[in-house]
């Protein structure tokens, strides 16, 4: 009888957002508490899209398994990918080729900004502004093109590889990414203009959805999200990897612990982004794009670990190698997981329509969390 | 001057000539039912390829643009797929209630078309307390969205009802008071009387700032009672996916819809009428060759240009602004709008005394 009129014995209103819902962003379900309009609790189900994805990469090769981490946080497929040819290249000890480098850190870059505009519209969508979302499309697609010319994809690239990358750049890459980054700067601003300081968005955002930065780091938060709280924990900045040690660029870091801050993060963290691509795209190398390698490439026996920074947090890779050509275990610490997992500590007490501002603070990218 | 009244002045006589008063009566209520509910038609396929191609045009897209010249059919296209869908009812809704809900909300938007004067002399009804019947009527749609929150046996229904009742209850608060102040200035209820008064300028540039202050509120405040972004919390899609009408399907829907848009033009009209002068021309004080240039303008265009424009500012709000939370949009309407009103009425009211506006 309880479950029939959806409430609990406190006669509280239990609500499904999800796994079908607009707010999730995917398959996300979440198990909202409420009393009237205020949430009491929250409590995410996961699992509508695990795929699998570790267990699959233990039988796959080294060169193979990279192709399925694009699948993980589609938004920032290279950097996943990235991710997993710095964890072979560190068993492996492959020197890797300065021109690849720079190629790896300007592509990172560019999908950060990709990921960054994607989040914008979608974040304005949450709160029920539809226009940013367009605007921000426009600003992706010239960076997907660029993507598509070199890569051969516009979403699952694939294009890192161990050793390096997959393929030269294409002979127009630097004169687009160019002629991208001038384009981008006439419109950069407008998403201030557009959004951040209409009242009603600055109503919305400011104090809202409070994560301390002592929560902040006992719920594994990383990425702009643990950044919005005051928490220093960009990976480029303290562990380097690649370039990163020798370019310029600011960590971004906001003190409000509100949903603002978190917003403001991404927003500035376009901007260095923009300031990296524009240091290297003149700066580009000459030399192999790809380290030699064996055809079949074995780990010796041992454990590896590496750590890279995508657009949402920390994506650390976990193999341990048995010395064959597969990996024996591997396993993939996404920064989805951990962030989704202070929703609830965030959102108790406050209104349905913060919940979906939250949401969309966070950052969520479904295939991420569940693999 | 071409005007309208002219074409229901022959038709009244005609009708006199060839039969007796009773049946007269009878068949020009069924032309005036016929009309309004072809303007209804009209209405909503032209409103829903405004707001299609407004939208568009503001995202820097092109909009609708494969059915008919330009995409102007679309809504055609649009209507008879919502006609030919089956009408769900979902298990465990009130099923009376369910259904009733969106034929009310249609019938209110309807009843609101009786005292708008369209163009010079042609209105339905000379109705002597026009604007009180209009504010009266139209605080009875919520009925229809809390009806169907209820019946549909659906929490996100029912939270989006929720919603719209209390807002809707609030603004109306607000836009009333906004009416008042023209009535203050005007001395009169009737619509036309409100109209005739602004022969010689528009109570918005007359009737000084309280004019200005009320026109804002009364603009805010439709905005809300129409459930248009940013205050659309009763369908808030981010949150309640359609909210009250998430279960409503096929022409159930599409009633619910074009209520809606109905409901747009109407406030829209309500405002032009109010404060911007109805279907009367612009005027400049002796400037006697510029008046006579806009008096050559037919006033139902002078009427629908007015409305119009008013409807693409609450357009433009829609695909500009976030929505709004719910404790946010209660506090702007009790703290603010409210007291700012009934500050606004006092204001208007010593204006109106001393004979302050022109």
């Amino acid at each position: 009888m309880v479950e029939e009129i959806g409430t609990n014995t406190d006669g509280d209103l239990l609500i499904n957002v999800g796994p079908q819902h607009p707010a999730t962003h995917g398959v996300l379900h979440l198990v909202i508490t409420l009393n009237g309009e205020t949430i009491k609790k929250v409590e995410p189900h996961l699992g509508y899209i695990h795929r699998s994805i570790e267990k699959m990469c233990e039988s796959l090769t080294y060169r193979q398994f990279i192709y399925v981490t694009s699948r993980m946080d589609y938004l920032s497929a290279h950097i996943n990918n990235h991710a997993c040819a710095l964890c072979v290249e560190k068993g492996m000890q492959i020197e890797v080729p300065a021109r690849a480098q720079v190629i790896r850190v300007i592509m990172d870059e560019l999908t950060r900004i990709a990921s960054h505009e994607l989040w914008w519209g979608a974040m304005a969508m949450d709160i029920g502004a539809f226009t940013p979302f367009f605007h921000a499309f426009r600003e992706r697609e010239s960076i997907n093109d660029i993507m598509e010319e070199t890569c051969g994809a516009r979403l699952t690239m694939n294009y890192m590889v161990p050793g390096g990358v997959m393929a030269d750049l294409h002979p127009d890459f630097q004169k687009k990414v160019k002629a991208f980054i001038s384009f981008y700067k006439t419109k950069i601003d407008e998403a201030d203009e557009l959004l951040t300081g209409n009242i009603i968005f600055q109503n919305r955002m400011k104090g809202v959805g409070i994560l301390t930065k002592e929560d902040a780091i006992s719920y594994g938060c990383t990425g702009p999200t643990a950044r919005g709280s005051g928490v220093r924990c960009d990976i480029r900045k303290i562990y380097p990897y690649e370039i990163y040690n020798t370019l310029e660029f600011d960590e971004v870091i906001e003190t409000g612990c509100d949903s603002l801050s978190r917003y403001l993060v991404r927003l500035k963290e376009i901007k260095q982004s923009l300031r990296i691509v524009e240091q290297l795209i003149d700066n580009i190398p000459e030399g192999d794009f790809q380290a030699k390698t064996k055809a079949v490439l074995k780990l010796p026996k041992g454990e590896f670990y590496s750590r890279v920074e995508t657009a949402r947090g920390e994506l650390g890779v976990y193999i341990v190698s048995e010395g064959g050509t597969t990996p024996y275990r591997i396993k993939f610490r996404s920064p989805g997981f951990s962030n989704l997992s202070a929703l609830d500590k965030m959102a108790r007490g406050s209104k349905l329509g913060d919940l979906v501002a939250m949401m969309g603070t966070l950052d969520l990218v479904i295939p991420d969390i569940d693999r | 001057m071409w005007s309208l009244s002219g074409i229901t002045n022959w038709v009244d006589q005609w009708l006199n000539a060839t039969f007796n008063p009773t049946l007269t009566l009878i068949i020009e209520m069924v032309i005036v039912g016929v009309c309004v509910i072809s303007l209804f038609a009209v209405l909503g396929l032209v409103l829903v390829i405004m707001e299609r191609k407004v939208s568009a045009w503001m995202q820097i897209r092109l909009g609708p643009n494969r059915v008919g010249p330009k995409g102007m059919l679309q809504s055609f296209a649009d209507t008879l797929k919502l006609l030919v869908k089956e009408g769900f009812t979902p298990n465990g809704a009130d099923k009376f209630l369910f259904n009733l809900a969106p034929y009310l909300a249609i019938i209110v938007a309807m009843l609101l078309m009786a005292p708008i004067a369209f163009a010079k002399d042609f209105h339905m009804w000379n109705l002597n307390i026009g604007v009180l019947y209009v504010s009266a009527v139209s605080s009875i749609s919520v009925i229809s969205i809390l009806m169907a929150g209820w019946a549909s046996n659906n929490k996100y229904s029912l939270m989006g009802a929720m919603r719209s009742g209390a807002q809707i209850v609030s603004y109306e608060l607000s836009a009333g008071l906004a009416i008042l102040t023209i009535v203050v200035l005007t001395g009169s209820l009737n619509l036309n009387d409100i109209i005739q008064s602004q022969a010689n300028g528009w109570w918005i540039f007359k009737g000084h700032i309280p004019a200005i202050i009320a026109f804002v509120i009364f603009i805010i405040a439709v905005t809300a009672e129409t459930n248009r972004a940013p205050f659309d919390l009763a369908e808030a899609e981010s949150e309640l996916t359609a909210g009250f009408h998430t279960e409503y399907s096929g022409m159930k829907f599409a009633l619910f819809f074009l209520a809606e848009y109905v409901n747009v033009f109407i406030v829209c009209a309500i405002g032009a009428t109010l404060f911007l002068g109805g279907w009367m021309p612009f005027h400049i004080g002796n400037w006697q060759s510029f008046n006579h240039v806009m008096d050559f303008i037919p006033s139902s265009i002078w009427f629908m240009g007015k409305t119009f424009f008013l409807i693409f500012l609450i357009m433009w709000f829609r695909w500009t602004f976030p929505r709004l939370r719910i404790d946010q949009l209660l506090n702007l309407e009790w703290k603010y709008l409210l007291p700012i009103s009934m500050f606004n009425i006092l204001l208007v009211t010593a204006v109106a005394i001393l004979g302050w506006h022109f």
